[in-house]
């Protein structure tokens, strides 16, 4: 089967526009050089395809695909077009051919380059997604609840579903530096819209007072005599520090009063 | 006396007590409600030591009326006391958790005036967060020794874990050294929680809505280091501890000598972590590689290797069992190969289905080839270079340091080891 190459693609970003430059490879048989969403445009020398977004086609390539090949094929697809992967649209329109010839045996085809390169790309995305839900921090600003992360991946759609679950009653806002993007929940209602920066105002005595608390908390708890940077930094990577309460230095309030343990020393 | 200063006292009583784990359930909000649980559970922060930091780990009052040698709180002991109203510590535990530094609370607490007294305290906390303020967060309790059947049943009924601390692995020790507690106080609720989780379970079959009596199970656990038990009678204990109490987890934690006693260890003796790390690696093959404590020690060798990890050590006991046809083996087998874990093999398993694997295969489904490439085959082939006598793998898998100390027979001990020791044995994951 020959296919065309000497094309690129163009779509709005949208992960339903994406399925519709699948529909149309598969379709048209075509093999894109390249695949750009609208806002990662560059100038080539090929044939530029705009691909307009249908919610039919995308209907029918989205059915396709657990149809063909099983829901974990779908999951894979899903968080790898959340990944950070550059070439993330090629990669998961190679991933589907395979899948499409070969049907449910492609997710465990590991060793295959095509599928390595998606099913790593989603495991990374699962990954930095669970330590979010994790290391995220809200403060509290007239009791909406707002947070900021610098993620790798574009984790806020994951996130949305996480906090909205477990805070039904709660308004609250993620902003992502990274992708500058805001999450906006409330009412257990979510969108997420562009914002390039986010500023906040003063944290209230209050907020301040509970920022301190957890702080204080964090430094009690370590034991001094176990001291382990190595170990504290293989599970909680120092990219995600910059975000979180308690490594801000101004959340350290006064001296830590006396208690009876080995040392007061404070390690940090 | 302020909060800063009360939680100040109150976690840092709280956190020798090594379990600090949210996992076991999954459930969602319910309208109007805050807070879920994640059956794998969620760590929220890890402190200075690299342990993880899931739950707010606090006691509800330090004010011990009883006096174990081994403990700070201790009546005897000249420290600084608080006590947490109920309410207090319900409202911490819920702006906490709104601003996701906490996935639940963790409640312990010295024994204040009687068990009985404790117990209602404790409850009264967990009676407001749930009942009141709708908190469906996690929540471990303590179960405190003596106390009335009655009490800690309800505490069952508010908490989502409950652990009794078996503390020391003998009841000799226990003698020794907590001459309040009895080995009888512990086990008792012990057993009780056991009975309390498995009705649980039965009436959740019978009827839909019954309450549910700590539905992520109950844990223990015991001081490594401070009494002379081997590691053997320890995982003899651990085992019997899973089959008699249906345990979820027993943790063990190094001895820190915090107080001076006659009985105890001196101050300067520092904890025995590779020792806690041995035994953890141990109780992890136990639980989830289908080892028996058996296998792993006899009476003949008591105590675990401090050069080699459990699994490495079985496995060079058991060389004529290796190596083995990654592409043929099954499960069982290839989880019992140094550096193959759960997940490893897991994938090994799925990818071969879809065709053979070599050496290369291996590596890009990220198995990690350092160990394991002594004692497996690929197609028939072992990796390139690699010589599979008892000797070469040991010399290749123990830093130089190591093994001049092992050659020069200097014994290094699992009761003594120092921080060098404990980063050149150390070699890595099971």
């Amino acid at each position: 089967m020959h296919h065309r190459t000497d094309i690129v693609y163009q779509y709005d970003g949208s992960f339903e526009g994406f399925l519709c430059c699948v529909f149309r490879a598969v379709y048209q048989r075509e093999d894109p050089m390249a695949i750009f969403s609208e806002d990662g445009a560059q100038a080539t020398l090929l044939e530029t395809a705009l691909i307009d977004t249908e919610p039919d086609k995308a209907g029918r390539v989205l059915r396709s695909i657990p149809a063909k090949m099983g829901t974990d094929a779908l999951r894979a697809v899903q968080w790898c077009f959340l990944s950070d992967l550059e070439d993330r649209e090629t990669a998961i329109l190679a991933f589907l051919r395979l899948g499409y010839r070969v049907g449910s045996p492609v997710m465990r085809m590991l060793t295959d380059p095509c599928v390595h390169k998606v099913v790593t790309a989603a495991r990374n995305v699962a990954n930095e997604a669970h330590l979010l839900k994790g290391f995220t921090r809200f403060s509290d600003h007239g009791g909406a609840l707002v947070a900021e992360i610098e993620p790798k991946n574009h984790v806020l759609p994951i996130l949305a579903r996480h906090f909205r679950a477990r805070m039904p009653g709660e308004s609250f806002l993620i902003h992502d530096r990274t992708h500058k993007l805001v999450l906006l929940c409330s009412g257990g209602c979510c969108q997420i819209l562009p914002l390039e920066e986010l500023s906040l105002p003063r944290a209230d005595r209050r907020e301040q007072l509970y920022r301190q608390l957890w702080t204080r908390f964090y430094d009690t708890v370590s034991i001094e005599s176990r001291y382990n940077p190595r170990c504290r930094m293989t599970h909680m990577p120092k990219r995600y520090w910059a975000m979180m309460t308690e490594f801000q230095p101004e959340n350290q309030a006064f001296a830590l009063p006396e208690v009876s343990s080995p040392s007061s020393e404070k390690l940090r | 006396m302020d909060m800063l200063d009360k939680l100040t006292i109150l976690s840092a009583a709280a956190k020798y007590d090594a379990a600090c784990t949210s996992s076991g359930l999954d459930r969602s909000a319910r309208p109007g409600g805050l807070g879920a649980t994640m059956a794998c559970g969620c760590c929220h922060s890890f402190s200075a030591d690299g342990r993880c930091i899931t739950l707010l780990k606090v006691l509800q009052s330090n004010a011990c009326s009883y006096d174990c040698a081994y403990c700070v709180n201790r009546r005897s002991n000249d420290t600084k006391r608080a006590t947490f109203t109920p309410r207090e510590l319900a409202d911490l535990t819920m702006q906490f958790y709104r601003r996701n530094y906490i996935e639940g609370l963790f409640l312990s607490s010295a024994v204040v005036r009687t068990p009985d007294y404790t117990c209602e305290l404790m409850l009264e906390t967990l009676r407001i967060l749930r009942r009141e303020y709708q908190f469906y967060g996690y929540i471990h309790a303590k179960a405190i020794p003596g106390a009335s059947p009655g009490l800690l049943s309800q505490l069952g009924l508010l908490a989502d874990r409950m652990s009794v601390n078996i503390e020391l692995p003998s009841e000799a020790s226990l003698q020794l050294l907590a001459p309040d507690k009895k080995k009888t106080d512990i086990l008792a609720p012990m057993g009780f929680l056991r009975d309390g989780i498995a009705q649980g379970k039965q009436e959740l079959v019978k009827y839909r809505h019954a309450p549910r009596f700590a539905p992520a199970g109950q844990s223990t656990q015991l001081i490594v280091g401070a009494t002379p038990e081997t590691d053997l009678q320890i995982l003899t204990l651990s085992s019997a501890l899973y089959q008699k109490y249906q345990l979820k987890r027993v943790f063990f934690s190094a001895y820190l000598p915090v107080v001076e006693h006659r009985n105890l260890p001196a101050l300067t003796t520092r904890p025995p972590l590779l020792r806690e790390h041995r035994l953890y690696q141990a109780d992890w093959l136990i639980r989830y590689y289908h080892f028996e404590a058996g296998e792993l020690l006899d009476p003949e060798n008591p105590n675990f290797d401090p050069y080699v990890d459990p699994k490495c050590g079985w496995a060079l006991r058991h060389l004529d069992q290796f190596p083995v046809e990654v592409n043929k083996a099954d499960y069982e087998t290839l989880l019992r190969v140094p550096g193959i874990g759960v997940k490893s093999a897991r994938r090994i398993v799925k990818a071969r289905r879809a065709g053979s694997l070599d050496f290369d295969g291996l590596k890009t489904l990220g198995v990690v080839l350092k160990r394991a490439k002594y004692f497996i085959l690929c197609r028939g082939k072992a990796s390139p270079g690699i010589v599979m006598t008892h000797r070469a793998i040991l010399q290749a898998l123990l830093s130089d340091a190591a093994l001049d100390a092992m050659h020069q027979g200097d014994q290094l001990s699992l009761f003594d080891p120092t921080m060098e020791d404990v980063r050149q044995c150390i070699t890595g994951q099971i």
